[in-house]
């Protein structure tokens, strides 16, 4: 299938954003797409507060049948969450339970103000009540494939459609 | 032979010794432990990982900070914990010990965490619980210790970033040393090129030099330009056997002292799993000073006992 250009989708979510955001909100990069994604906006964005991110390996729903993710990297969010705006960022919207648990390790840091959540691509599915505000395109992907944000040797965004369960 | 810590795809089941695991393992743990540490910054100090899972200590053999880090670490990862100190329980009444396991199996038990003074009494109990369960050795005997070798290894990678140029001592009484033997064989599988093992003949077991390091009587010599320093506990019960003359004596030739260690790279860091005898293998002003890790090495303990688990628990 004709994927969209990466980098489009990137300045339209930027121009949504612009109006949403103050140099009071937080943004978190969900790893690894969506923390790539946030290091981009956040620089467009010249927000004033640090850039956060978040693996959320620690959390996540299918620990018990599919154990922990090899490679986990330590979430940092370099600002005091309680009272705050944050908009969580990943770079492909699906099932939901990302967001979940994304959610869930935030409120470990404290009780965010308000918590809105910005993605690349919304490929629908959801298993979970949630919805974001920000959002690139909306895009309809066959059931069974993984869709993700890849970056070239020069950091230019795209997408790459794949098989889902990646080599772990 | 199938190594009977690892599952058919590779993947760790139980983790009863450091010897014979694959290096991309401990760089697993050494990894998941290093995220874990942000987790113990935070307001909420918890991870659900765990969440419906029991974790049984069962410590057979006397150990406060063992067990306490691990009890800390079940806790953060949300598992409940129970303890059970067996030296004054059911063992003492003429129980086996896999009739104890299987009395707390059959109260559902996800993990047991063993402490025994028979070297290979985790092995024993891996070999027997349902495939669900998994067996942390928390020290078998003299045989091995290995989430204390992991986090020493995570305490020198912390402070020396690499392996791959090190100068390593361990210093003392390595022939009835779980410590040692746990951290000799994580070191050699990281690619440490130089680790010491410096002592007097009656506490160096024969053919140390077997397991990839050298041997050194002299403390001066053995210790000059190393990077790191593993100071090891004298038991108070050696000193009464005949493998030494006395405390006062083995201080003198082998306890850590800044004259010695000034033989040692200006920026070495000196160890110790504790508990410390302060004026047997360690001056107070060396064990307090600025090259002291010793209470980091506490610390990081809980991190790498949190990834141990969640990566067995996992597999």
């Amino acid at each position: 299938m004709n994927l969209p250009d990466a980098e489009l989708l990137c300045q339209e979510l930027v121009s949504r954003l612009r109006s949403g955001v103050t140099d009071s909100t937080g943004l978190v990069g969900i790893r690894t797409g969506g923390a790539w994604l946030a290091e981009r906006l956040h620089r467009e964005l010249k927000l004033a507060t640090p850039l956060g991110a978040l693996d959320i390996s620690f959390y996540r729903d299918d620990f018990d049948t599919a154990g922990l993710h090899h490679q986990v990297k330590p979430s940092q969010i370099p600002f005091d969450v309680n009272g705050r705006h944050i908009v969580v960022v990943d770079d492909v919207l699906y099932t939901g339970r990302t967001v979940r648990a994304a959610m869930n390790e935030l409120f470990d840091y404290g009780r965010p103000g308000k918590i809105e959540l910005a993605a690349l691509v919304d490929r629908g599915e959801r298993q979970l009540p949630i919805a974001a505000q920000y959002v690139g395109a909306t895009l309809s992907v066959p059931a069974g494939k993984l869709l993700r944000l890849a970056r070239d040797e020069h950091g230019k965004f795209l997408l790459r459609l794949s098989d889902a369960k990646p080599a772990a | 032979m199938r190594n009977p810590q690892l599952n058919g795809d590779g993947t760790l089941q139980h983790l009863l010794t450091i010897e014979g695991l694959p290096r991309e393992v401990l760089v697993h743990i050494l990894d998941t432990a290093a995220s874990f540490i942000g987790v113990t910054e935070r307001e909420v100090k918890k991870v659900p990982l765990l969440r419906g899972k029991s974790v049984f200590n069962l410590f057979f053999e006397a150990s406060t900070r063992t067990r306490t880090t691990f009890e800390i670490a079940a806790k953060r990862l949300s598992a409940d914990v129970i303890n059970l100190n067996i030296a004054v329980s059911s063992s003492t009444k003429g129980e086996t010990l896999l009739d104890t396991v299987d009395n707390l199996s059959a109260m559902y038990a996800d993990m047991f965490v063993v402490r025994h003074s028979s070297s290979g009494a985790a092995h024993l109990i891996a070999s027997h619980v349902a495939p669900h369960v998994h067996v942390i050795n928390a020290g078998d005997g003299r045989h091995a210790h290995p989430t204390q070798g992991l986090l020493d290894i995570y305490t020198i990678r912390h402070y020396k970033k690499d392996f791959n140029r090190l100068s390593v001592a361990i210093v003392g009484d390595v022939l009835h040393s779980r410590v040692a033997r746990s951290l000799i064989h994580a070191l050699t599988t990281l690619g440490t090129p130089d680790v010491r093992v410096i002592g007097p003949r009656t506490l160096l077991p024969e053919g140390v030099e077997q397991l990839g390091v050298s041997v050194h009587h002299d403390m001066l010599e053995g210790l000059a330009g190393c990077d790191v320093v593993m100071m090891l506990r004298l038991q108070n019960e050696r000193m009464k056997g005949p493998l030494l003359p006395s405390a006062q004596e083995f201080f003198k030739s082998y306890g850590l002292t800044p004259q010695k260690l000034a033989r040692a790279k200006p920026d070495a860091i000196v160890m110790h799993p504790g508990p410390m005898n302060r004026g047997v293998e360690i001056d107070s002003s060396v064990a307090d000073g600025p090259h002291s890790v010793i209470l980091p090495q506490v610390t990081f303990g809980i991190a790498v006992r949190m990834a141990v688990m969640s990566i067995l628990a996992g597999n």
